[in-house]
C-alpha cells in the first residue's frame, strides 16, 4: 500500500500549526506549493542533508517542534543521522522518510534494497524513541494530529507513490534570500 | 619549537567568540586536550556526529536558530565534506566555523610543505572554495580565532581554524 505523495502531505499541513518543517527534493518540490508556511525550510544544499539541518534546528529551538520530510534516497546517504539524532535525542524532531523506492529526482532508478530495507527498524535500532509506518491515507489523516504532539525523536515511514505534478523550481528550494525569510521568521517566532 | 596553543586558550577563545555549541567527530590531534575538556564543560553543548558532513549541515540548521557552533573535526574530515561545504556553507552562505586538526603535520613546516599529500592539499581546497583559512600552531595564534568567527558571521560565509599541532 502506498499514498499519493501530495495528498500526503496535505495532511500533514491540515495538521500542521506553528511547525518548522525542513523538506527536500521531491517532498519539498509539492510542499512549497502545498505549504505557504514562512517556517518552511528547504535550503538543505546537498542530498542527504536535511535531517541534519533539521537537527540543528531542533537543537537551537527546543520551543519549536521540527518536522523532516526526508527522502529514501536522501537517508540512505546519510544513514548515521538516524545514530546522530537519536543520541542527540531532541524531544521536538519528527523525521518522516518518504519512501517511494526509486531515486526519482534522477530518473526514478529504484535505491538498493529497496525490497526489503525498513528505515523504521533502523531507526528503533538507532534509538529512537518511537517509529511509525504508514500506506493508507486514512491511516495518516487519522494519526498525524497526535504525532505531531508526541516528544519525539520520532521516525515516521510514509510509503509514496508519485501524485499530482508540481512545477519543479530547484532555484526557489536553495534561494538565500528565502533562506534569510526563514532566518527573520524564526526569530519573530 | 615551542609547544602547541594551549588548549585552555583556545576554548577560552571559543566562548569568547559567542560558540555555544560544539559539533564533533574525535581527531586525534585534538580529541585529549580539546574536545574532552569540551566534553566536560558545562557552557558547551557537544554534539557528536557519526559523519563530518552532517556536522556542517547541523551548524547551517543551528545558524538559522541564532545559535553560534563550531564544526571540531580531522582534516580527513574537512576533505570528505566538500560537497556539503561547497552546497550547504558556500552557496547556501552558512558561516560554518571549522577547526580542523592537521594529523600528522609536521611542527613548524607549513601545511603545503609537508610530506604528507593530505596535509599539502587542504589549503589549496580551501583556497579554491573561497574558503578562508588560519592555521592555529603557535601560542600566540589562538587570537586569530574570535575575529575569525566574527567575520564569518559577518559575511555568512565559512572559516577553517586549523590545528597545526597538538595543543598544549
Amino acid at each position: 500500500m502506498a499514498m499519493p505523495r501530495d495528498e500526503c502531505l496535505k495532511v500533514l499541513a491540515r495538521h500542521r500549526t506553528d511547525e518548522i518543517v525542513v523538506a527536500v527534493y521531491k517532498a519539498a518540490q509539492e510542499w512549497i506549493h502545498i505549504s505557504h508556511s514562512e517556517l518552511d525550510y528547504t535550503f538543505t544544499g546537498a542530498m542527504g542533508q536535511g535531517s541534519s539541518h533539521a537537527l540543528g534546528l531542533a537543537l537551537g529551538r527546543p520551543d519549536k517542534r521540527v518536522v523532516v520530510l526526508d527522502g529514501d534516497g536522501s537517508l540512505l546517504m546519510n544513514l548515521g543521522t538516524l545514530v546522530t539524532i537519536a543520541n542527540a535525542a531532541p524531544r521536538n524532531l519528527i523525521h518522516c522518510v518518504c519512501q517511494n523506492g526509486t531515486y526519482e529526482s534522477n530518473g526514478a532508478v529504484p535505491i538498493p534494497g529497496a525490497r526489503q530495507l525498513s528505515f523504521a527498524a533502523m531507526a528503533r535500532a538507532a534509538g529512537y524513541l518511537a517509529t511509525y509506518e504508514f500506506g493508507r491515507l486514512d491511516d495518516w489523516a487519522r494519526e498525524a494530529g497526535g504525532i505531531l504532539r508526541q516528544d519525539g525523536p520520532l521516525f515516521v515511514t510514509l510509503h509514496v507513490v508519485p501524485g499530482a505534478d508540481y512545477p519543479e523550481d530547484f532555484r526557489r528550494l536553495y534561494d538565500v534570500e528565502h533562506r534569510e525569510i526563514f532566518r527573520r521568521a524564526l526569530q519573530a517566532s | 619549537m615551542p609547544g602547541g596553543p594551549p588548549a585552555r586558550d583556545i576554548i577560552g577563545e571559543i566562548k569568547r567568540a559567542g560558540i555555544s555549541f560544539v559539533v564533533a567527530l574525535p581527531d586525534r590531534t585534538t580529541s585529549e586536550r580539546l574536545l574532552k575538556p569540551v566534553l566536560a564543560d558545562p557552557d558547551l553543548r557537544v554534539v557528536q556526529v557519526c559523519k563530518e558532513d552532517e556536522g556542517v549541515s547541523i551548524c547551517g540548521g543551528l545558524f538559522c536558530a541564532g545559535k553560534r557552533a563550531l564544526l571540531l573535526i580531522q582534516y580527513t574530515g574537512l576533505l570528505d565534506s566538500i560537497n556539503a561545504l561547497r552546497g550547504v556553507a558556500v552557496e547556501g552562505r552558512n558561516p560554518v566555523c571549522m577547526m580542523v586538526g592537521l594529523l600528522g603535520k609536521e611542527p613548524g613546516v607549513p601545511p603545503t610543505r609537508s610530506q604528507r599529500y593530505g596535509l599539502r592539499i587542504v589549503e589549496p581546497i580551501l583556497d579554491a572554495m573561497g574558503i578562508e583559512h588560519h592555521l592555529i600552531e603557535q601560542p600566540d595564534d589562538v587570537r586569530h580565532i574570535v575575529p575569525a568567527v566574527e567575520r564569518a558571521y559577518d559575511r555568512m560565509a565559512p572559516v577553517a581554524l586549523l590545528i597545526g599541532q597538538e595543543p598544549a
